[in-house]
């Protein structure tokens, strides 16, 4: 039984992990753009495509670090050629573009890579359990939730302590008087997509080694991170952080006690949320 | 040129009263008529929040699909009849609107489409795993709309797809004129003062929360009418009836149309399925187009077409 609850928890805590990071990237968007990414799904899967097509020529470690920021200039481009023109419109047209944008890189994917699962090959000392009692421990796994780690605390180290990620932090909070003192806008809320969709495309390479690789991948992974951001607080970075892994070990928990029960209770904690307090955990008041 | 309103109307009605009569002639089916005039209502029925109350849904797929299931549950499963199954629909549909309601409606803006989208997935992901009871992703199959009894007469909705037609017509017309009522009443205005400026609207005492939840279950109701009508007409119903997806193509119906027109999301629901329809039996990669349709809609006709030809009018 603890085992169970143990190995649960833990696999809670790696889907979390996941549903963190690709809330990150929608989150720093949202914040900056007003621009809620329905394609960051999309981008997730051609980081996974592209780092299983990357492989046999650089092997996984270059696939892992090439492919996201193959992603983020993909991301970049799109934000410059089609996302800038909506700045400042209703939201509503960004996220119909974006939708569309989901269903194209959707069907892109699977025209160029099929629509077949792909096998997707991590190397073999990373598959291997690393106790035969904790046998859900494989390197993988642990090493996921390591890396994971290391980004999400480099990237509170660039908002916090580098220009970029300051400027970046305070155009979250008033753009205009930020644009006033200077700043170039149009670079800052582009270099912030593509730091959001580099998040994705290194969601996207990871997630591949565990779920398998196919077009739909983001589907399941991009309803969470909209949960995680509800229940972690609209405009806070670390309510999202926080969002993500509760709601992936609440869910991991569920397992135990009621399987069915598993995915529902993200719904739940979200409805409690916006009863108890419709700002979120760590969100701030009178944001929206 | 002036763009006469009431000739607009009589134009309209005028082509969806005869419109089982020249479909064919135009290449098309009978159908497809049908489902023009459902989708219609479920765009109109979004417009009512989204045009006219200003408030962006982006999860009415799962009111249209609750309607869908509770139809093609209660027929299936209760009472073969298919006014009772309707009601039970809409009862489901308005009432799950009704509870979320009070949730979200203190929310603005793209937080409001955000939790409209998540909690519209809550009742796909039930759909998909009630599996005893929904059948999960094989849907709800093995039932039939029944023929209508007025007591004195029959009408066969099952078997003649154009007394369907105008059946699934005269529940559009009873629906767009109660909705086209509502916007012309004290409440209607009042949604269209919150729309425009919610602060003033707020300070002339008007309690802008409660409104906005009354226009969001009002609008609820009808999309969960043009659901039932949907499962209905397919016999049938599975949970891509009440996925994300499915809101995306209502809210670009309204957008394409013209969001600010009574009329405007039946001109883009008629457009949109008039070109799924083509495109999807051309290429197999009809989800490309549609994507692309959504960009470039976006990009250039961001009024949609009665906008377009509302302004030429007035210039």
């Amino acid at each position: 039984m603890t085992q169970l609850l143990l190995f649960n928890v833990f696999n809670g805590l790696i889907i979390g992990a996941f549903y963190a990071l690709m809330a990150l990237g929608l989150s720093l968007i949202l914040n900056l753009s007003g621009v809620i990414n329905f394609a960051h799904g999309g981008f997730l899967a051609i980081g996974g495509y592209l780092a299983y097509s990357l492989i046999p020529y650089v092997g996984f470690w270059g696939a892992l670090v090439a492919s996201p920021f193959l992603v983020a200039f993909i991301g970049i481009a799109v934000e410059r050629v089609l996302i800038r023109r909506l700045y400042g419109r209703d939201p509503l047209y960004s996220l119909l573009l974006t939708f569309g944008l989901a269903f194209m890189i959707e069907d892109g994917t699977r025209f160029i890579w099929g629509a077949q699962s792909l096998p997707y090959q991590i190397p073999s000392w990373l598959s291997r359990p690393l106790s035969l009692q904790f046998f859900f421990l494989t390197g993988y796994r642990v090493f996921m939730v390591l890396l994971v780690t290391a980004v999400v605390a480099a990237l509170f180290v660039i908002l916090n302590y580098t220009r970029l990620g300051i400027r970046i932090r305070a155009g979250t909070l008033d753009l205009e008087t930020v644009a006033v003192l200077g700043v170039n806008t149009r670079v800052l809320r582009n270099l912030n997509f593509g730091l959001g969709i580099y998040l994705a495309g290194l969601a996207g390479v990871l997630a591949v080694g565990m779920l398998g690789l196919q077009p739909t991948i983001g589907d399941n992974l991009i309803m969470p991170s909209f949960i995680a951001i509800i229940v972690g607080g609209l405009g806070s970075l670390p309510g999202t952080l926080v969002g993500g892994i509760l709601i992936g070990v609440v869910s991991g928990v569920t397992t135990v006690f009621l399987p069915a029960a598993s995915e529902a209770v993200m719904y739940v904690m979200m409805a409690a949320v916006l009863i108890v307090r419709p700002r979120g955990l760590l969100g701030e008041e009178g944001r929206f | 040129m002036k763009f006469d309103k009431r000739a607009g109307d009589v134009l309209i009605w005028a082509l969806l009263l005869t419109a089982p009569f020249w479909l064919p002639l135009a290449g098309s089916y009978v159908e497809l008529g049908t489902r023009v005039v459902i989708y219609a209502l479920a765009a109109m029925a979004l417009n009512f929040l989204l045009g006219y109350t200003g408030v962006l849904s982006f999860g009415h797929a799962a009111y249209f699909g609750l309607g869908a299931y509770g139809t093609a549950l209660t027929i299936k499963y209760l009472v073969p009849s298919t006014p009772v199954g309707m009601l039970a629909g809409i009862v489901l549909g308005t009432v799950a609107a009704a509870i979320i309601g009070p949730m979200i409606v203190r929310l603005r803006g793209v937080y409001f489409a955000m939790c409209t989208i998540a909690f519209g997935q809550v009742f796909y992901f039930i759909a998909f795993q009630w599996f005893s009871l929904t059948g999960g992703d094989d849907g709800v199959s093995a039932w039939h709309r029944e023929p209508l009894n007025f007591g004195f007469a029959t009408l066969d909705i099952l078997n003649s797809n154009k007394a369907f037609y105008y059946f699934v017509l005269a529940v559009f017309a009873v629906s767009a004129a109660a909705m086209a009522f509502l916007l012309r009443s004290p409440f209607g205005r009042t949604l269209l003062a919150i729309r425009e400026n919610e602060r003033r609207a707020r300070f002339l005492g008007i309690p802008v929360d409660q409104h906005i939840w009354m226009s969001w279950v009002v609008s609820c109701f009808f999309v969960s009418i043009a659901g039932t009508l949907f499962s209905l007409m397919n016999d049938f119903v599975d949970p891509r009836a009440l996925r994300w997806d499915q809101s995306g193509n209502f809210v670009i119906m309204a957008v394409l149309g013209g969001m600010r027109s009574f009329w405007g999301p039946l001109i883009g629901a008629a457009i949109f399925l008039v070109l799924q329809d083509y495109i999807s039996s051309e290429t197999q990669n009809w989800m490309s187009f549609i994507g692309l349709f959504f960009v470039l809609v976006v990009l250039f006709f961001p009024r949609g077409v009665l906008g377009i030809i509302r302004r030429k009018a007035t210039t």
